[in-house]
């Protein structure tokens, strides 16, 4: 049984199910896009941005807000439909969404598109730059989170260890940093590629509380965040939540293909892709009903 | 200048130039309690010791990790506050490109990034602690304004400057103690102002960082000795360049010579062909500067080598002066 009662996950997968839809709708706007890490990062977008994020659409700046780091930046094709349904962005920009002169391309930058706290896109930077934005509430006294996601592959970046060092140093567990550990990268597995596991007992051994969730499941990821939050409240061991998912989630013929970190949906496509998310949707409605309190 | 604390001339001579500005952090930081201190395991080093005085809970420590520096800096940034990173500026520049690149400047942040043991002042470590190609990179960062101060007393005046000014910064000064330049602070120090320390209407030499007070020291000479007229522009700002000071120059002096503790690629030297290959009026011009990777030693006898020590400019001075070209006032067959 998970914390999230059945109505409550039934709404958030009914939102993160058309917000794969839209995240399909763009890739054939823009011609292509960075679909199967979009994909598996889905989830955590959704329910960051539909239940836990203190943030104001009315007032993007606000000074007190909670803050999110998509330190894999490249997961804009799923980041960008998310901002946009929330009201940050006008949803016609999705439609220019890497079209010449477009205020939206493969990496959004912060200073053009509203509701984006960091301008990302090399990879390895958002550990660091969410451990000094945590940093920051501590030493003004602000009791705001700050929500980090790294891709797997991404951590073959050396900086982004830095930064678990500097999280862990300072004991911010104010800054919740989650992996997407979708098995891919552009060249392959990553353990082919180069290899990250014991994962969980790397996170572990940089002092983080590690939790091992699968991130494509709504309800096993509330809980852990729910456990990252209480913990936040005190300055301790911070939250890692490893979230184990799928390249392409919520498309079976995709799930777990590395070919497709990167691709164009034609027509064909596009049919076929919808159609795979409404019978993923109805397992997950079906899950929900069974799971939730 | 506005706001900021005065110095006196013991201040000058008693502290080294990173110690000046460990010192103008101090009273920045007393003030402000948006501003914050991020080191990387050279609060020693660069001289933060009367920050840590003052108020250690603001200076932040992420240890032997540049990048992770910068990263941090700007969410700090970003969250409202006004860090000063300081480390070594070949490290700064170099080891911290990409995030210097994309979180600072590309982000627009108000970060200050103060790079000491620049150029080669940091003579014994070797090349992997020189810092010359610093400017080259900083200078083609967009958004990023670079300055190279003179001495302790416009090192002050650049961190205040920096301090007062929105958006990221980059200054960069010497290890240990600089040759005084200016005997107060007030002599009208502005960012992108170049500000003549000698007069002269036979030649210009345009110089920055430690190079000026050379410079100065060899007009003095030559006025003395050769009866010239040496024009030294203190190019304190490389970036925004100041654009009408070059263009003034080459109109009343037909001859500059560049001198900067940098490489003669992409510098100074660089910033100022730039200016007047596009101002469509050409002098004579030559770019003193290293030429490749410099000498293990003393800074001294590296400037004496690499010829940005006074002698070295008085050598190319009186080279330049004896060239034989065209000296009219006609500019129609240059262009």
């Amino acid at each position: 049984m998970h914390n999230l009662t059945k109505a409550e996950w039934l709404a958030l997968e009914k939102k993160a199910y058309d917000l794969r839809k839209l995240c399909v709708q763009t890739t054939v706007w823009a011609g292509s896009g960075h679909f199967g890490g979009g994909m598996s990062v889905m989830d955590l977008l959704t329910v960051l941005y539909h239940k836990y994020l203190n943030i104001k659409v009315d007032e993007p700046k606000w000074d007190d807000r909670d803050r999110f780091i998509l330190s894999k930046g490249h997961a804009a094709i799923a980041y960008a439909p998310v901002l946009c349904d929330k009201g940050f962005n006008d949803m016609e920009m999705l439609k220019s969404f890497n079209l010449s002169g477009s205020k939206m391309g493969m990496h959004l930058d912060s200073n053009k598109v509203v509701g984006v706290d960091a301008s990302t896109g090399s990879l390895g930077h958002g550990p660091s730059i969410a451990a000094g934005t945590a940093l920051a509430a501590r030493l003004q006294n602000k009791d705001f989170l700050t929500y980090v996601v790294t891709g797997d592959g991404e951590l073959d970046e050396g900086s982004c260890w830095e930064g678990f060092m500097t999280i862990n140093h300072y004991q911010l567990s104010n800054c919740i940093v989650f992996i997407d550990r979708n098995h891919n990268m552009i060249d392959g597995n990553t353990e082919d590629v180069k290899k990250l596991e014991p994962l969980a007992d790397k996170m572990t051994a940089f002092g983080f509380n590690t939790i091992v969730v699968d991130g494509n499941n709504i309800g096993e990821l509330c809980d852990a965040i729910d456990v990252a939050i209480e913990r936040a409240k005190t300055p301790q061991a911070p939250t890692c939540i490893l979230m184990d998912t799928k390249k392409g989630a919520g498309i079976k013929s995709i799930e777990g293909d590395y070919t497709w970190h990167y691709g164009a949906i034609d027509d064909a496509l596009f049919e076929k892709f919808n159609k795979e998310l409404d019978e993923d949707y109805a397992a997950r409605v079906a899950r929900a009903e069974k799971e939730g309190k | 200048m506005a706001g900021g604390f005065v110095y006196t001339a013991v201040d000058q001579t008693a502290l080294s130039t990173a110690e000046i500005y460990g010192k103008a952090l101090a009273d920045i930081i007393m003030r402000d309690p948006k501003v914050v201190a991020i080191t990387a395991d050279l609060a020693k080093s660069t001289k933060l010791g009367d920050v840590l005085k003052v108020c250690p809970e603001r200076v932040i420590n992420v240890g032997i990790a540049e990048q992770d520096m910068f990263g941090v800096a700007a969410g700090m940034a970003r969250a409202g506050m006004i860090p000063f990173l300081s480390g070594f500026s070949a490290f700064t520049s170099m080891r911290a490109c990409d995030q210097l690149h994309t979180d600072i400047c590309y982000q627009n942040v108000n970060a200050k990034i103060i790079a000491t043991h620049s150029g080669t002042s940091f003579g014994q470590a070797g090349s992997t602690h020189h810092a010359i190609t610093d400017l080259a990179i900083t200078r083609a960062m967009p958004n990023l304004t670079v300055i190279v101060p003179a001495d302790g007393f416009e090192t002050a005046n650049a961190v205040n400057a920096a301090y007062e000014n929105f958006g990221p910064y980059y200054i960069r000064i010497n290890r240990g103690f600089d040759r005084v330049l200016y005997e107060n602070q007030d002599y009208g120090f502005e960012v992108g102002k170049a500000v003549e320390v000698h007069e002269g209407t036979d030649i210009t030499v345009i110089a920055c960082g430690s190079c000026v007070f050379q410079a100065r020291e060899a007009a003095k000479f030559l006025k003395n000795s050769d009866g010239l007229s040496v024009r030294v522009l203190n190019m304190h700002t490389i970036k925004p360049i100041d654009v009408e000071a070059i263009q003034k120059a080459i109109s009343d002096t037909r001859r500059i010579i560049t001198v900067e503790d940098h490489l003669v690629t992409g510098g100074l030297g660089s910033a100022v062909a730039e200016v007047m290959a596009q101002y469509g009026k050409g002098c004579a011009f030559k770019m003193l500067g290293h030429k490749g990777f410099a000498m293990i030693g003393l800074h001294e006898d590296i400037m004496s080598d690499a010829g940005i020590d006074a002698n070295g400019i008085i050598s190319a001075v009186r080279e330049m002066m004896q060239a034989d070209f065209e000296e009219d006032d006609n500019w129609d067959d240059e262009v």
